[in-house]
């Protein structure tokens, strides 16, 4: 949307209410870039970034959940969003069209199913199946990754699929006109010419990943180490928030969350600028 | 079928009392007449194994008196001391002793209810049903990992534990490890529903839950010769066990003062022990 020059200047109601919203969410965000600040001055003598999370030994580093949270959440981001890729190239000509419906109405579906839903339902069906089939409890990397890939599916998949159904609105004539196959206009014209949009699904992929509780809670085990097997069982900084917040009151552990707080908004802030980056570097070359 | 039967009796109980409360008012008081002129709102937190018991004597309550509200959250000792500390809940509930920090910081009285014992669970098909303190300490430090090496079948042990701050955790910490670290491998969840729905599944796993939660789903193994049944853990024969306290900010007046008294009452014993814990007396 550009505004065209002379257009009237938007209401002042709607002013004050984007600038309100503006407000709210920089003060959010102050807080908990204040807050993870101040426990990492804090708690200088803690080890807040160390390997070691023992607090009956006053030790309370973060590393292995900054481990398995940039593990865990990069893993399925990989396998989501080459699993939405997949689902758009079928709802847009790939697979059969009856079979294209089918999978659009599931995908609709799917976005509209609470988290805890998938969580329960990996409990008693994919956990089992991991702890027979390759050993260890089950609760493990591979379980929490796989479902945190199929719950991000439907988002990047919806907007991937409206950025590719544009796009093909725009080329499909003159693709015809060439001689190109629907399938190769595709592939070798609507794909590209998405990029931007590929990649911002990929950045609210990768949010939702790392920010997701529940599946990491519920599913990848909660062990405190430096997990490299998706056998291992592993604490994302998510999930180490949720269990640690029924702890004492003060001391290290709640610096330890407040930190854990900024370090997953920093994180999400690093990917998104990175991914604006990387697309508008994309934009630059094509131009 | 089960719960619409045992409602009918309770019922038919309450009803029975009320005619017999009625007939003989001046002479015998049942406990529950403090509430008849109480009105508000008392919200509960804190540790989940008191929530039987909460909510059990809150329904009695309010059915009684409709005027009063009675609200039961969980979220574990840390939040019950946190939040009654703040203001936010009247009473806050902990599976283990207030610390003297959190005494002083908010000034609060602790009020101990109830005994629940701690009691390590595997699965029902492991053919271990015993074990020594010790070997259990070896599981949870990581030395011991193979069943076999406690007179099980072969396969790697699943460990869980609870999180940190869980009353369950620091009753079996205390009681059973002591000293020795554990290791960085124990799986963690967060209640003792998850705990039992882990342990059910896993043929491998072991864990810790309140004896009350012992099921024929897992099954409660017996350490050093102790079985882990609450009469044991009554008699101070099973010593896996901790205290359930209710906790308040200040000396309690008014509603909550009147629960208080409620869960110490002989009524209230009754609701602790079908709960699954042994009732204590008050000081």
């Amino acid at each position: 949307m550009r505004i065209v020059f002379g257009s009237p200047p938007p209401p002042l109601w709607l002013k004050t209410l984007a600038f309100s919203i503006g407000g709210m969410l920089s003060a959010v965000f102050a807080f908990i870039l204040f807050s993870a600040l101040s426990a990492a001055f804090q708690g200088g003598g803690l080890s807040l970034f160390g390997p070691v999370w023992a607090p009956y030994a006053e030790k309370f580093g973060l590393g292995p959940m900054i481990h398995a949270s940039l593990l865990l959440s990069a893993s399925s981001l990989c396998a989501g969003w080459l699993l939405s890729l997949g689902c758009c190239c079928l709802l847009r000509g790939v697979g059969p069209r009856c079979f294209a419906r089918v999978l659009m109405g599931i995908l609709r579906f799917m976005t509209a199913i609470p988290t805890v839903v998938y969580g329960f339902a990996a409990v008693f069906a994919l956990v089992p199946l991991i702890r027979n089939a390759l050993g260890g409890s089950g609760f493990c990397w591979l379980a929490a990754g796989t479902m945190l890939a199929v719950q991000g599916v439907p988002t990047m998949a919806l907007i991937m699929d409206g950025a590719l159904r544009s796009v093909e609105n725009d080329v499909f004539l003159t693709a015809a006109a060439l001689g190109m196959t629907p399938l190769q206009t595709l592939s070798r014209v609507v794909i590209p010419a998405s990029r931007p949009w590929l990649v911002s699904a990929a950045v609210l992929g990768f949010g939702r990943a790392l920010g997701d509780t529940l599946l990491p809670t519920m599913l990848a085990g909660n062990a405190v180490r430096f997990a490299l097997s998706p056998l291992d069982s592993m604490r994302t900084l998510t999930a180490h928030i949720g269990l640690v917040l029924s702890a004492d009151i003060g001391g290290g552990e709640n610096l330890s969350l407040l930190l854990a707080g900024g370090l997953l908004l920093l994180g999400s802030v690093a990917v998104s600028l990175l991914a604006r980056r990387v697309s508008r570097g994309r934009n630059d070359e094509a131009a | 079928m089960n719960s619409v039967r045992k409602k009918v009796v309770t019922i038919l109980c309450w009803s029975a009392v009320f005619a017999f409360a009625f007939l003989a008012a001046p002479a015998l008081a049942a406990p529950l007449d403090a509430f008849k002129n109480l009105e508000g709102t008392l919200d509960i937190a804190g540790g989940t194994a008191h929530i039987p018991v909460m909510q059990r004597a809150a329904r009695n309550i309010m059915s009684v008196n409709p005027n009063i509200r009675i609200t039961v959250a969980g979220g574990g000792s840390g939040v019950g001391v946190r939040q009654v500390g703040e203001g936010l809940v009247g009473i806050g509930n902990t599976g283990r002793p207030l610390t003297e920090a959190e005494i002083a910081q908010y000034g609060l009285v602790t009020f101990p209810f109830a005994i629940d014992g701690v009691a390590v669970a595997v699965n029902p098909a492991n053919p271990v049903k015993e074990l020594t303190s010790a070997q259990i300490a070896g599981i949870y430090s990581g030395e011991i990992t193979d069943w076999k090496d406690v007179g099980g079948e072969s396969g790697g042990i699943d460990v869980y534990g609870r999180e940190d701050g869980s009353g369950t955790r620091e009753t079996f910490t205390e009681k059973l490890l002591g000293k020795t670290p554990l290791a960085s491998s124990v799986n963690v969840v967060n209640s003792n529903g998850a705990m039992k729905t882990a342990i059910a599944q896993d043929k491998r796993g072991v864990g810790y839950v309140g004896i009350g939660h012992l099921e024929e789903s897992i099954t409660g193994i017996v350490i050093d010769g102790m079985i882990p049944t609450q009469e044991n853990a009554a008699s101070g024969k099973y010593t896996i066990v901790r205290n359930l306290y209710m906790n308040t900010k200040g000396t309690p007046a008014g509603l909550t003062a009147a629960f208080i008294d409620y869960i110490h009452s002989d009524e209230g014993a009754g609701i602790v022990s079908e709960s699954g814990y042994i009732p204590i007396p008050p000081k």
